[in-house]
Protein backbone atom coordinates (compact mmCIF):
# COMPACT_ATOMS: atom_id res chain seq x y z
CA UNK A 1 0.00 0.00 0.00
CA UNK A 2 0.92 3.27 -0.37
CA UNK A 3 1.68 5.38 2.30
CA UNK A 4 -0.44 8.30 2.24
CA UNK A 5 1.56 11.77 2.15
CA UNK A 6 -0.66 14.42 3.43
CA UNK A 7 -0.52 17.74 2.30
CA UNK A 8 2.03 20.13 4.05
CA UNK A 9 0.83 23.34 5.45
CA UNK A 10 1.14 26.32 3.07
CA UNK A 11 4.04 27.99 5.09
CA UNK A 12 5.71 24.78 4.96
CA UNK A 13 5.62 24.04 0.86
CA UNK A 14 6.65 28.08 0.47
CA UNK A 15 9.50 28.08 2.47
CA UNK A 16 10.79 25.07 0.81
CA UNK A 17 9.42 25.96 -2.82
CA UNK A 18 10.32 29.55 -2.64
CA UNK A 19 14.25 28.98 -3.49
CA UNK A 20 13.93 27.14 -6.34
CA UNK A 21 11.17 28.87 -7.93
CA UNK A 22 12.99 31.95 -7.43
CA UNK A 23 16.38 30.38 -9.04
CA UNK A 24 13.89 29.19 -11.90
CA UNK A 25 12.10 32.48 -13.01
CA UNK A 26 15.48 34.23 -12.80
CA UNK A 27 16.60 31.86 -15.33
CA UNK A 28 14.04 32.53 -17.67
CA UNK A 29 13.08 36.26 -16.73
CA UNK A 30 15.41 38.14 -15.58
CA UNK A 31 16.12 39.48 -12.15
CA UNK A 32 13.34 42.13 -12.31
CA UNK A 33 10.76 40.35 -14.20
CA UNK A 34 11.34 37.64 -11.81
CA UNK A 35 10.01 39.35 -9.03
CA UNK A 36 6.41 40.32 -10.12
CA UNK A 37 6.18 35.91 -11.34
CA UNK A 38 7.25 35.22 -8.23
CA UNK A 39 4.44 36.35 -6.58
CA UNK A 40 2.11 35.48 -9.22
CA UNK A 41 3.38 32.01 -9.38
CA UNK A 42 2.84 31.60 -5.43
CA UNK A 43 -0.49 33.35 -5.45
CA UNK A 44 -1.73 30.80 -7.98
CA UNK A 45 -0.40 27.67 -5.95
CA UNK A 46 -2.62 29.50 -3.23
CA UNK A 47 -5.11 29.32 -5.36
CA UNK A 48 -4.77 25.97 -5.94
CA UNK A 49 -3.41 24.16 -3.31
CA UNK A 50 -6.94 23.05 -1.73
CA UNK A 51 -7.22 20.81 -4.55
CA UNK A 52 -3.96 19.02 -3.79
CA UNK A 53 -5.34 15.13 -2.91
CA UNK A 54 -1.65 14.45 -1.21
CA UNK A 55 2.07 16.16 -0.47
CA UNK A 56 4.06 14.22 -3.36
CA UNK A 57 6.03 15.87 -6.03
CA UNK A 58 5.19 19.10 -4.31
CA UNK A 59 8.67 20.38 -5.78
CA UNK A 60 7.55 19.69 -9.60
CA UNK A 61 4.47 21.37 -9.01
CA UNK A 62 6.13 24.46 -7.88
CA UNK A 63 8.21 24.54 -11.03
CA UNK A 64 5.56 23.67 -13.35
CA UNK A 65 3.45 26.86 -12.24
CA UNK A 66 6.66 29.29 -12.03
CA UNK A 67 7.27 27.79 -16.10
CA UNK A 68 3.98 29.01 -16.85
CA UNK A 69 3.49 32.29 -15.41
CA UNK A 70 7.02 33.13 -16.70
CA UNK A 71 5.47 32.16 -20.05
CA UNK A 72 2.58 34.14 -19.80
CA UNK A 73 4.99 36.86 -18.74
CA UNK A 74 7.09 36.61 -21.90
CA UNK A 75 3.82 36.70 -23.83
CA UNK A 76 2.48 39.09 -22.22
CA UNK A 77 5.29 41.77 -22.95
CA UNK A 78 4.86 43.90 -25.88
CA UNK A 79 7.70 43.97 -28.47
CA UNK A 80 8.73 45.65 -31.28
CA UNK A 81 10.34 43.98 -34.76
CA UNK A 82 13.94 44.14 -35.60
CA UNK A 83 16.71 43.17 -36.59
CA UNK A 84 17.13 39.00 -37.33
CA UNK A 85 20.54 37.38 -37.02
CA UNK A 86 20.46 34.16 -37.74
CA UNK A 87 20.01 32.31 -34.70
CA UNK A 88 21.78 29.15 -35.56
CA UNK A 89 25.14 30.80 -35.86
CA UNK A 90 25.08 31.73 -32.19
CA UNK A 91 27.12 30.57 -29.99
CA UNK A 92 26.45 32.03 -26.70
CA UNK A 93 22.82 32.59 -25.78
CA UNK A 94 21.53 35.87 -26.64
CA UNK A 95 20.90 38.48 -24.22
CA UNK A 96 17.27 38.17 -22.96
CA UNK A 97 16.27 42.35 -24.40
CA UNK A 98 17.61 41.08 -27.84
CA UNK A 99 16.02 38.09 -28.37
CA UNK A 100 12.63 39.59 -27.11
CA UNK A 101 12.99 42.06 -29.93
CA UNK A 102 14.18 39.53 -32.90
CA UNK A 103 11.03 37.18 -31.58
CA UNK A 104 8.08 39.88 -31.52
CA UNK A 105 6.37 38.69 -34.97
CA UNK A 106 6.49 35.04 -34.06
CA UNK A 107 3.32 33.04 -33.30
CA UNK A 108 3.40 32.85 -29.47
CA UNK A 109 3.80 29.05 -29.60
CA UNK A 110 6.97 29.56 -31.46
CA UNK A 111 8.06 32.51 -29.96
CA UNK A 112 8.09 31.05 -26.83
CA UNK A 113 10.14 28.02 -28.61
CA UNK A 114 12.70 29.68 -29.69
CA UNK A 115 13.02 31.94 -26.93
CA UNK A 116 13.02 28.88 -24.59
CA UNK A 117 15.43 27.32 -26.65
CA UNK A 118 17.93 30.07 -28.01
CA UNK A 119 17.95 32.43 -25.09
CA UNK A 120 17.79 30.03 -22.36
CA UNK A 121 19.58 27.14 -23.59
CA UNK A 122 16.81 24.46 -22.60
CA UNK A 123 16.12 21.12 -23.94
CA UNK A 124 13.53 20.07 -26.19
CA UNK A 125 12.10 17.98 -23.45
CA UNK A 126 11.78 21.24 -20.76
CA UNK A 127 10.28 23.32 -23.62
CA UNK A 128 7.91 20.49 -24.24
CA UNK A 129 7.01 20.37 -20.59
CA UNK A 130 7.07 23.97 -20.40
CA UNK A 131 4.50 25.08 -22.87
CA UNK A 132 2.40 21.23 -22.56
CA UNK A 133 3.48 19.70 -25.43
CA UNK A 134 5.39 16.91 -26.72
CA UNK A 135 9.24 17.29 -26.76
CA UNK A 136 8.80 17.05 -31.08
CA UNK A 137 6.16 19.49 -31.22
CA UNK A 138 8.17 21.79 -29.22
CA UNK A 139 11.18 21.31 -31.69
CA UNK A 140 8.76 21.57 -34.52
CA UNK A 141 7.89 25.06 -33.25
CA UNK A 142 11.41 26.08 -32.46
CA UNK A 143 12.51 24.93 -36.28
CA UNK A 144 9.31 26.63 -37.52
CA UNK A 145 10.19 29.81 -35.80
CA UNK A 146 13.25 30.25 -37.15
CA UNK A 147 12.76 29.57 -40.42
CA UNK A 148 9.55 32.17 -40.29
CA UNK A 149 12.56 34.92 -38.91
CA UNK A 150 14.98 33.58 -42.11
CA UNK A 151 12.26 34.51 -44.64
CA UNK A 152 11.70 37.93 -43.06
CA UNK A 153 15.39 38.56 -42.85
CA UNK A 154 15.33 37.81 -46.66
CA UNK A 155 12.51 39.80 -47.64
CA UNK B 1 18.73 30.62 -3.59
CA UNK B 2 17.86 33.07 -0.54
CA UNK B 3 14.47 35.09 -1.46
CA UNK B 4 15.45 38.52 -0.78
CA UNK B 5 13.16 39.63 2.82
CA UNK B 6 11.37 42.49 1.03
CA UNK B 7 9.93 39.79 -2.03
CA UNK B 8 8.99 37.52 0.72
CA UNK B 9 6.71 40.37 2.78
CA UNK B 10 5.24 41.48 -0.36
CA UNK B 11 3.97 38.00 -1.24
CA UNK B 12 2.84 37.53 2.36
CA UNK B 13 0.82 40.55 2.11
CA UNK B 14 -0.42 39.82 -0.90
CA UNK B 15 -1.62 36.58 -0.08
CA UNK B 16 -3.55 38.25 2.82
CA UNK B 17 -4.75 40.60 1.00
CA UNK B 18 -5.99 38.68 -1.61
CA UNK B 19 -8.03 37.13 1.03
CA UNK B 20 -6.34 33.49 -0.13
CA UNK B 21 -5.51 32.34 3.56
CA UNK B 22 -7.46 29.71 6.25
CA UNK B 23 -5.13 31.11 8.59
CA UNK B 24 -2.71 34.32 8.81
CA UNK B 25 -0.28 34.08 12.06
CA UNK B 26 2.79 35.82 13.74
CA UNK B 27 5.10 35.60 16.72
CA UNK B 28 4.67 38.32 18.89
CA UNK B 29 6.87 39.30 21.94
CA UNK B 30 5.08 40.03 25.23
CA UNK B 31 6.32 40.46 29.11
CA UNK B 32 4.37 37.16 29.32
CA UNK B 33 7.41 35.25 26.17
CA UNK B 34 6.78 35.14 22.92
CA UNK B 35 3.10 34.74 21.55
CA UNK B 36 1.76 32.54 18.53
CA UNK B 37 -1.11 34.81 17.64
CA UNK B 38 -3.18 33.61 14.62
CA UNK B 39 -6.38 34.62 13.21
CA UNK B 40 -9.04 33.76 10.25
CA UNK B 41 -11.08 35.77 8.45
CA UNK B 42 -13.94 35.26 11.39
CA UNK B 43 -11.36 36.63 14.10
CA UNK B 44 -8.61 35.31 16.43
CA UNK B 45 -8.68 31.77 16.22
CA UNK B 46 -5.20 31.05 18.55
CA UNK B 47 -3.24 32.61 21.29
CA UNK B 48 -0.60 30.30 22.45
CA UNK B 49 1.97 30.13 25.02
CA UNK B 50 5.81 28.97 23.89
CA UNK B 51 4.58 27.66 21.11
CA UNK B 52 6.39 25.29 18.06
CA UNK B 53 5.41 27.37 15.37
CA UNK B 54 5.57 24.16 12.94
CA UNK B 55 3.53 22.04 15.21
CA UNK B 56 0.73 25.20 16.07
CA UNK B 57 0.58 25.90 12.10
CA UNK B 58 -0.36 21.85 11.34
CA UNK B 59 -2.91 22.00 14.15
CA UNK B 60 -4.56 24.83 12.55
CA UNK B 61 -4.57 23.19 9.10
CA UNK B 62 -6.12 20.24 10.55
CA UNK B 63 -9.04 22.53 12.04
CA UNK B 64 -9.23 25.59 10.04
CA UNK B 65 -7.56 24.37 6.35
CA UNK B 66 -4.27 23.78 4.81
CA UNK B 67 -3.98 27.59 3.70
CA UNK B 68 -1.91 28.32 6.85
CA UNK B 69 0.86 31.72 6.36
CA UNK B 70 3.06 33.06 8.61
CA UNK B 71 1.88 36.68 7.64
CA UNK B 72 1.86 39.79 10.03
CA UNK B 73 -0.58 41.65 8.59
CA UNK B 74 -4.24 40.06 9.58
CA UNK B 75 -2.92 39.74 12.93
CA UNK B 76 -1.97 43.38 13.39
CA UNK B 77 -5.18 44.57 15.31
CA UNK B 78 -4.81 41.62 17.66
CA UNK B 79 -1.59 42.54 18.63
CA UNK B 80 -1.85 46.07 18.62
CA UNK B 81 -4.45 45.49 21.19
CA UNK B 82 -2.14 42.55 23.49
CA UNK B 83 0.48 45.60 23.49
CA UNK B 84 -1.69 47.85 24.86
CA UNK B 85 -3.13 45.08 27.28
CA UNK B 86 0.07 44.78 28.86
CA UNK B 87 0.81 48.63 29.05
CA UNK B 88 -2.36 48.58 31.16
CA UNK B 89 -4.17 51.25 28.95
CA UNK B 90 -6.61 48.44 27.76
CA UNK B 91 -9.56 46.72 29.94
CA UNK B 92 -11.31 44.88 27.35
CA UNK B 93 -10.66 43.50 24.05
CA UNK B 94 -12.46 44.51 20.68
CA UNK B 95 -11.90 41.43 18.69
CA UNK B 96 -13.67 38.76 16.94
CA UNK B 97 -13.15 34.94 18.00
CA UNK B 98 -12.94 31.93 16.19
CA UNK B 99 -14.15 29.55 18.10
CA UNK B 100 -13.82 26.65 14.99
CA UNK B 101 -15.19 23.62 16.05
CA UNK B 102 -16.29 24.24 19.96
CA UNK B 103 -19.82 23.48 20.05
CA UNK B 104 -22.02 22.74 22.94
CA UNK B 105 -21.58 23.46 26.31
CA UNK B 106 -17.46 24.08 24.99
CA UNK B 107 -18.97 26.66 23.26
CA UNK B 108 -21.28 28.16 25.85
CA UNK B 109 -18.68 28.10 28.62
CA UNK B 110 -16.02 30.10 26.47
CA UNK B 111 -18.83 32.49 25.34
CA UNK B 112 -19.31 32.95 29.40
CA UNK B 113 -15.98 32.98 29.80
CA UNK B 114 -15.32 36.31 27.52
CA UNK B 115 -18.11 38.40 29.87
CA UNK B 116 -15.76 37.92 32.68
CA UNK B 117 -14.57 41.38 33.61
CA UNK B 118 -11.59 42.74 33.79
CA UNK B 119 -9.90 42.75 36.87
CA UNK B 120 -12.31 40.26 38.66
CA UNK B 121 -11.87 36.50 39.10
CA UNK B 122 -14.49 33.84 39.26
CA UNK B 123 -14.58 29.93 39.77
CA UNK B 124 -15.11 27.17 37.85
CA UNK B 125 -18.25 26.14 39.54
CA UNK B 126 -19.37 29.67 38.66
CA UNK B 127 -18.55 29.72 35.31
CA UNK B 128 -20.09 25.91 34.75
CA UNK B 129 -23.76 27.90 36.28
CA UNK B 130 -23.55 30.36 34.23
CA UNK B 131 -23.38 28.11 31.35
CA UNK B 132 -26.24 26.14 32.44
CA UNK B 133 -24.52 23.25 33.96
CA UNK B 134 -23.43 24.42 38.03
CA UNK B 135 -22.22 20.54 38.88
CA UNK B 136 -19.87 20.73 35.99
CA UNK B 137 -16.83 22.48 37.52
CA UNK B 138 -14.27 19.56 36.41
CA UNK B 139 -15.55 19.87 32.70
CA UNK B 140 -14.89 23.44 32.89
CA UNK B 141 -11.57 23.15 34.18
CA UNK B 142 -10.80 20.91 30.95
CA UNK B 143 -12.44 23.75 28.65
CA UNK B 144 -10.16 26.61 30.59
CA UNK B 145 -7.21 24.52 29.94
CA UNK B 146 -7.79 23.88 26.11
CA UNK B 147 -8.89 27.36 25.83
CA UNK B 148 -7.90 28.53 22.13
CA UNK B 149 -7.29 31.84 22.80
CA UNK B 150 -6.06 33.01 26.73
CA UNK B 151 -5.77 36.49 28.10
CA UNK B 152 -8.69 37.34 25.36
CA UNK B 153 -10.96 35.13 26.30
CA UNK B 154 -9.80 35.29 30.23
CA UNK B 155 -9.36 31.49 31.62
CA UNK B 156 -6.77 33.13 33.84
CA UNK B 157 -9.87 34.99 36.14
CA UNK B 158 -10.78 31.24 37.21
CA UNK B 159 -9.87 30.33 40.20
CA UNK B 160 -10.87 27.30 42.83
CA UNK B 161 -13.92 27.59 45.15
CA UNK B 162 -11.39 28.02 47.85
CA UNK B 163 -9.52 31.09 46.07
CA UNK B 164 -6.45 28.78 44.60
CA UNK B 165 -5.06 29.16 41.32
CA UNK B 166 -5.81 25.40 40.22
CA UNK B 167 -3.99 25.65 37.05
CA UNK B 168 -3.34 27.30 33.93
CA UNK B 169 -2.11 26.41 30.32
CA UNK B 170 0.77 28.70 30.21
CA UNK B 171 1.92 27.75 33.76
CA UNK B 172 0.42 29.01 36.96
CA UNK B 173 3.56 32.20 37.04
CA UNK B 174 1.85 33.52 33.88
CA UNK B 175 -1.77 33.37 35.39
CA UNK B 176 -0.30 35.29 38.85
CA UNK B 177 1.39 37.93 36.36
CA UNK B 178 -1.46 38.31 34.49
CA UNK B 179 -3.85 38.85 37.57
CA UNK B 180 -1.41 41.34 39.36
CA UNK B 181 -1.00 43.12 36.13
CA UNK B 182 -5.15 43.81 35.92
CA UNK B 183 -5.20 44.38 39.72
CA UNK B 184 -6.93 41.07 41.15
CA UNK B 185 -3.83 40.16 43.46
CA UNK B 186 -1.75 41.84 44.82
CA UNK B 187 2.36 41.32 43.68
CA UNK B 188 3.64 38.81 46.30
Amino acid sequence: MMEAVRVPTFERFYEEQRGPVLAQLRRMLGRDAADDAFQETFLRALRAYPTLRHGRHLRAWALQIARNVAIDALRRTPLTAADVPDLETVDEPLPYEELRRLTATLPHKERAAVFLRYGYDLSYEQIGNALGQSPEAARQAASSGVRRLRRKERS
Amino acid sequence: MTVPAELDRRFRDAAAAAGLLDVAYELHDSPVGTLFVAVTDRGVCEIHYDADPEAEADRLARLFGTRVLRAPRPTDDARRQLDEYFAGTRRAFDLDVDLGSARDFGRTVLEQLARVPYGELTTYGTLAGRAGKPRAARAVGTIMNRNPVPIVLPCHRVVGSSGALVGYAGGLDRKRLLLELEGALQPG
